[in-house]
């Protein structure tokens, strides 16, 4: 079997969740947020609630959106908001652009709504990050497969949603590894066409094994 | 006298059938790097209230991943109590005169046990405003300090509180367990959710034939569906507006409503409010009131498990886990959005929130009018505390802000 030089180190993740000086009582002030919060506090509100939510899939995409939805009952700047996808950013700050972009835009629209008071205001939070090494490696695909296999939720969304920003592509740590370190491009790039979005993290996973498992039957 | 707490080991692989061992795992291996390293947790009473049952089950937890953790108990008299209770009560957000004798109990109090409690730990946490004080014991630079708040400071008495920001200020982090609890504050505020323990006898998984049991002991029907609220009688909880959201819904629905909470004989408060409850309930046959033992968590358990709507229609709430433990149990749930509701319910996905005795009604008949609705709810519900709400996740919690601040130059 083949067998990478480098290996795949498993590692998981937990955040702490700092809550932020900062909060939101209207659109407007949503704005006002989304421009001055840390960009750690855009993770918390995108990347992270996403894998905190990760049994979700209908409808939930991220803290902005769902305060927007919930408080505002703005259903038209919440679907704008959620149909942003993590997916196509691999900088905060462009994420952080096209957030208050939406918001803006909505705001000079209906200067009227932009004002209206929210049920409840927004707390902006950051993410503190800690990794920690779980002691497990791969060298071939079944190493990766029984790796996976045995993840925690924080470990898998770690290597497959967060590493976007870490690895600053357009890919995901399990599809970097399976291109470079054995050579499997077709597998790297359906690993990497998993939707994050209608797929809970249980069931992206099961996606993945599946395709490593189709992968082994033709080797 | 003050009391360092020794509590029963829990396998934490006994988790593992639960979470998956995936999750063990990864509680072991951000453990490792604290392995040996001491803690002391230290709050104002053993047994009662949420805080020592939180620790009571975290503390063993926590030893099984080898951490060096001790839980202290800060000893007090009759009137440092009636006075941390004015505090807690006053913090709230209740009326409150201040009297310079409060203060100086108080502070004599945390004196006293800042001489018998060990403060050493490389790591102390202080659970509420009883012993915040300790910190004078803290030795330069040594080790790290930080404080939990377990109760919502969103209103604070404004003499109560800047008496207490003084010491808070000068801990290494605070915790909340909602944002909108926190203050404005020079140390960074971090946010820790309450925890229910889904090993224990209030969330622990039960025999069907004990439910029926219950369900006969109260005489509730298990064929018809039941609507639970599980409180103790206090008008916070808003148990008559419960009653009246039920009457809405009965002119649709053939259904039971269940009020189960602890018993008011002791509280002079809640035998009132039990009996506005029993006035309103009016002899409706369907209408199960029923006062629980203090300390009866099997019993909330079946009932929990046997309703088909659990609803929490709170007019104020703290965190409100109760929320939680139907939650784990799979159970839709109407509730009030105050408090820390809205972090348990996300509206439409993990339960449906409502603003009214007609909201509440209103959800609860779209909810018996859809069970598959309600089903999902249910799923998604049990998905969001076992990801947000156990116990494991607060252990995870805690080791990571163990971890932050021993990385911290």
């Amino acid at each position: 079997m083949n067998a990478a030089e480098t290996p795949f180190e498993f590692v998981t993740v937990s955040y702490l969740t700092r809550i932020g000086n900062q909060s939101a009582g209207s659109p407007s002030e949503l704005l006002t947020g989304l421009e001055h919060c840390s960009d750690a506090s855009i993770f918390h509100h995108t990347y992270q609630t996403l894998g905190s939510h990760h049994f979700l899939t209908e409808g939930f995409s991220n803290d902005f959106a769902q305060w927007v939805l919930a408080d505002t009952n703005r259903n038209d700047l919440a679907e704008q908001l959620a149909a942003l996808d993590i997916r196509d950013y691999v900088s905060i700050a462009a994420l952080r652009s096209d957030l208050c972009r939406v918001v803006r835009d909505f705001c000079e629209a209906f200067p009227h709504f932009a004002k209206q008071s929210a049920l409840e205001r927004f707390y902006f939070c950051e993410s503190v990050e800690v990794t920690a090494p779980l002691g497990r490696s791969a060298r071939t695909l079944d190493e990766f497969r029984d790796g996976i296999a045995h993840l925690s939720h924080a470990g898998f969304y770690f290597h497959f949603i967060s590493s976007r920003l870490r690895l600053q592509l357009q890919t995901n740590d399990f599809s970097h590894w399976l291109s470079d370190g054995l050579g499997l491009q077709t597998l790297a790039e359906s690993v990497n066409n998993i939707d994050i979005y209608t797929n809970t993290l249980d069931g992206s996973r099961a996606k993945l094994l599946r395709l490593i498992e189709r992968e082994r039957r033709k080797a | 006298m003050s009391e360092t707490l020794a509590v029963t080991r829990i396998p934490l692989d006994d988790y593992a059938e639960l979470l998956g061992a995936g999750e063990i795992e990864e509680l072991r291996a951000l453990a490792k790097p604290l392995r040996g390293r001491s803690i002391q947790m230290v709050n104002s009473t053993a047994v009662g209230g949420g805080v020592a049952e939180i620790l009571m089950r975290l503390v063993p937890l926590a030893e099984e991943l080898d951490l060096n953790i001790q839980w202290e108990v800060m000893s007090g008299g009759e009137d440092f109590f009636e006075v941390t209770k004015s505090f807690h009560n006053a913090l709230h957000g209740a009326p409150y005169h201040a009297r310079p004798r409060d203060f100086e109990i108080f502070l004599a109090y945390n004196e006293r046990n800042r001489a018998t409690l060990p403060l050493d730990a490389e790591f102390v946490v202080i659970h509420d405003p009883q012993p915040a004080g300790l910190i004078d014991a803290r030795k330069p630079g040594s080790n790290h300090w930080v404080w939990r708040c377990h109760i919502d400071l969103s209103h604070p008495h404004r003499g109560v509180w800047d008496f207490l920001e003084a010491f808070v200020s000068r801990y290494d982090g605070a915790m909340f367990s909602s944002p909108e609890f926190s203050r404005q504050l020079p140390i960074p505020q971090y946010l820790f959710y309450p925890a229910i323990d889904p090993l224990s006898e209030k969330n622990c998984h039960l025999d069907p034939v004990f439910i029926a049991q219950i369900l006969a002991r109260y005489r509730i029907d298990p064929q018809r569906p039941i609507l639970t609220q599980i409180s103790r009688f206090d008008r916070l909880k808003d148990p008559v507006g419960v009653i009246r959201a039920y009457r809405i819904v009965k002119r649709y629905f053939d259904c039971q409503l269940v009020l189960a909470g602890g018993s008011a004989s002791d509280d002079p408060e809640g035998a009132m409010v039990l009996k506005e409850v029993l006035r309103e309930a009016n002899d409706d046959p369907d209408i199960r009131v029923i006062e629980l033992p203090a300390w009866a968590p099997l019993e909330v358990n079946a009932l929990q498990r046997a309703s088909t709507i659990v609803i929490q229609k709170s007019l104020r709430e703290g965190f409100g886990l109760t929320v939680s433990e139907a939650l784990w149990k799979k159970k839709p749930v109407v509730a009030s959005a105050v408090g820390g509701i809205p972090i348990q319910i996300i509206h439409k996905h993990t339960g449906l929130l409502a603003h009214s005795v007609e909201g509440t009604a209103y959800q609860i008949r779209f909810l018996l009018s859809h069970p598959e609705i309600a089903a999902k709810l249910g799923e998604n519900g049990h998905q969001h505390v076992k990801e947000n709400f156990l116990i494991t996740q607060k252990l995870k919690r805690y080791l990571t802000l163990f971890l932050t601040m021993a990385n911290k130059p």
